[in-house]
């Protein structure tokens, strides 16, 4: 499948779940593809980076549902903190466990999972929609963290065959398991398409993080998590994170044409070419 | 005692403190000043603390802060990827200190946003984890800039949950959380005033109560004979020094 062919797919309205951490194993060549597009009133579920970022910076989010925006070494995001304080988006603000468990939730099909996180604080108070539960074992009182039911996910991935096995060679995996099985229509896109042969010659089977049973649709997306890491393939391009975050008011245009409004090998071009972005070292934090 | 410290150091040994007594407990300083005080405790007074690497590794000791030296590769103990992260602190088994930008005199405190909710003057990370680290294990934290706009009278947005006892449904469970110790710039705080109000212990060297008490919006508990902040011993410093910190990082904390 194509980045074309996905965006196809997606319809104005839709709860997309986007996988990896911060500044971490974003599909990016997915979330460019929706910022060029011509959807619209998204309501996104991320642990967000520049994949929150770049979509509220293109007029795509309606709502975002997150427990913090962050590019890892830029503490903070920009664009996401340009329209939180225009207050042009709707938030529904989680601790990230509570995150978590609603999309595992969301998952295994329960209408909740409960958790002590967020009692006592304005997370509770701020989102009158979560409710809470008195333990049938006891008299606790627990916050019932409800499902996050997703039309589409997102995630990028190392490795993936036809068929839809993913694999991640990073040592975190973060959630991107979570979020496929929380979505009715699940996206991965990966660094290459690989034969299934190939998969454990590559990798322990600890890497093998997705079945085919959570995958729909692979899309092969050489540098697919640029400007975020794909470790061990390439770090955290810093320089360009301070490009996208310094594009900022009429800045924002020109990083747009430069590096969202192109196509993937003109991507690459313009980001120095592959073998620039595969010299860049893991990441140290 | 050395005489030859800075405001950075005093702050790491007071805040290593933290994490005296805690055994074989996750020890997650956040932020620079909060992690060389792990790494402190860890390499002194509390050898059995686990110590992370940022990412999804246990490292074995505390990693070097700064650019890794050629060569220097850290010895790994164990993995620990985000989900049992948060297993792990649901479990209790961690002790946190983070940075908040403000806090109310029952520990409330706010890393999200200022202002409004809707829209907000100034938005920051968004609350992370820390709903989650409050209600379940111990948490300590440091502030480098005391003063009326970090000591608010009321946080914008409660993003880890103080004492106040108006934000505790009674059939909530309270006893997995504590509030431990609260380092600033200018005195060492913590939560045993009544009601478990913010309490001052000891006033950093050459800092009053009355500075201190200008510098919050709220009113402070003292402890009885109030005393000052101990300074770093010449074993401390050069563990910062030599250790923890070999690059002097520290010296951009109170630039300003």
């Amino acid at each position: 499948m194509t980045t074309k062919d996905v965006v196809a797919e997606l319809r104005d309205g839709m709860t997309i779940g986007i996988g990896g951490w911060g500044a971490r194993r974003k599909p990016m060549t997915l979330v460019r593809a929706l910022a060029r597009s011509s959807l619209k009133d998204l309501t996104i579920v991320s642990y967000g980076g520049p994949d929150v970022g770049m979509l509220c910076a293109t007029g795509k989010v309606r709502k975002l549902i997150f427990g913090f925006v962050s590019l890892d070494l830029i503490p903070l995001d920009p664009h996401f903190r340009a329209v939180r304080q225009a207050g042009a988006i709707e938030i529904m603000e989680l601790d990230e466990g509570m995150l978590q468990w609603g999309l595992k939730a969301a998952m295994i099909r329960l209408p909740f999972l409960p958790t002590r996180a967020g009692l006592a604080t304005d997370v509770q108070q701020l989102n009158p929609g979560i409710k809470t539960i008195r333990s049938p074992y006891g008299s606790e009182t627990l916050l019932a963290m409800p499902a996050l039911e997703l039309d589409a996910a997102l995630v990028h991935v190392d490795h993936a065959d036809e068929r839809g096995n993913g694999q991640i060679l990073g040592d975190d995996p973060f959630f991107d398991d979570l979020y496929c099985g929380a979505a009715k229509r699940r996206y991965v896109s990966c660094e290459r398409i690989v034969p299934t042969a190939e998969l454990t010659t590559l990798g322990c089977i600890h890497t093998l993080a997705l079945n085919r049973t959570l995958v729909d649709a692979v899309i092969e997306a050489p540098l697919g998590a640029h400007p975020t890491m794909c470790t061990p393939k390439y770090g955290i391009d810093l320089d360009h994170l301070k490009t996208y975050a310094g594009a900022t008011g009429d800045g924002w245009t020109t990083y747009q044409q430069q590096f969202v409004d192109v196509d993937e090998a003109q991507y690459i071009e313009a980001i120095g070419g592959r073998a620039k972005i595969e010299s860049i070292p893991p990441t140290v934090f | 005692m050395a005489d030859d410290y800075t405001l950075a150091d005093l702050c790491i040994v007071a805040c290593a403190e933290a994490w005296r007594d805690d055994g074989d407990i996750l020890a997650s300083g956040m932020g620079l000043i909060p992690r060389l005080a792990a790494g402190l405790a860890r390499l002194t007074f509390s050898p059995g603390l686990l110590m992370n690497d940022g990412e999804c590794r246990l490292a074995a000791e505390p990693i070097p802060v700064g650019p890794r030296a050629p060569g220097y590769e850290p010895q790994i103990e164990g993995w620990l990827p985000f989900r049992r992260v948060f297993e792990l602190l649901w479990s209790g088994r961690r002790h946190a200190m983070t940075i908040p930008t403000q806090i109310d005199r029952f520990g409330n405190i706010n890393i999200s946003f200022i202002g409004a909710a809707d829209k907000p003057k100034v938005q920051l990370l968004g609350v992370r984890g820390i709903p989650g680290n409050t209600i379940n294990h111990p948490c300590s934290f440091f502030v480098p800039n005391h003063g009326p706009r970090s000591f608010v009278h009321e946080v914008d947005m409660v993003s880890g949950c103080g004492y106040d006892p108006g934000r505790w449904a009674p059939s909530v469970r309270r006893d997995f959380h504590e509030l431990r110790l609260l380092v600033t710039n200018l005195a060492v705080l913590d939560f045993q005033g009544p009601d478990h109000q913010v309490r001052v212990r000891s006033l950093h060297p050459g800092v009053t109560l009355d500075q201190v008490r200008e510098q919050t919006s709220f009113p402070l508990a003292v402890v009885d004979g109030v005393g000052e902040t101990p300074t770093p011993t010449t074993e401390q410093l050069r563990i910062i020094g030599e250790v923890l910190d070999p690059k002097n990082l520290r010296a951009s904390v109170f630039k300003s």
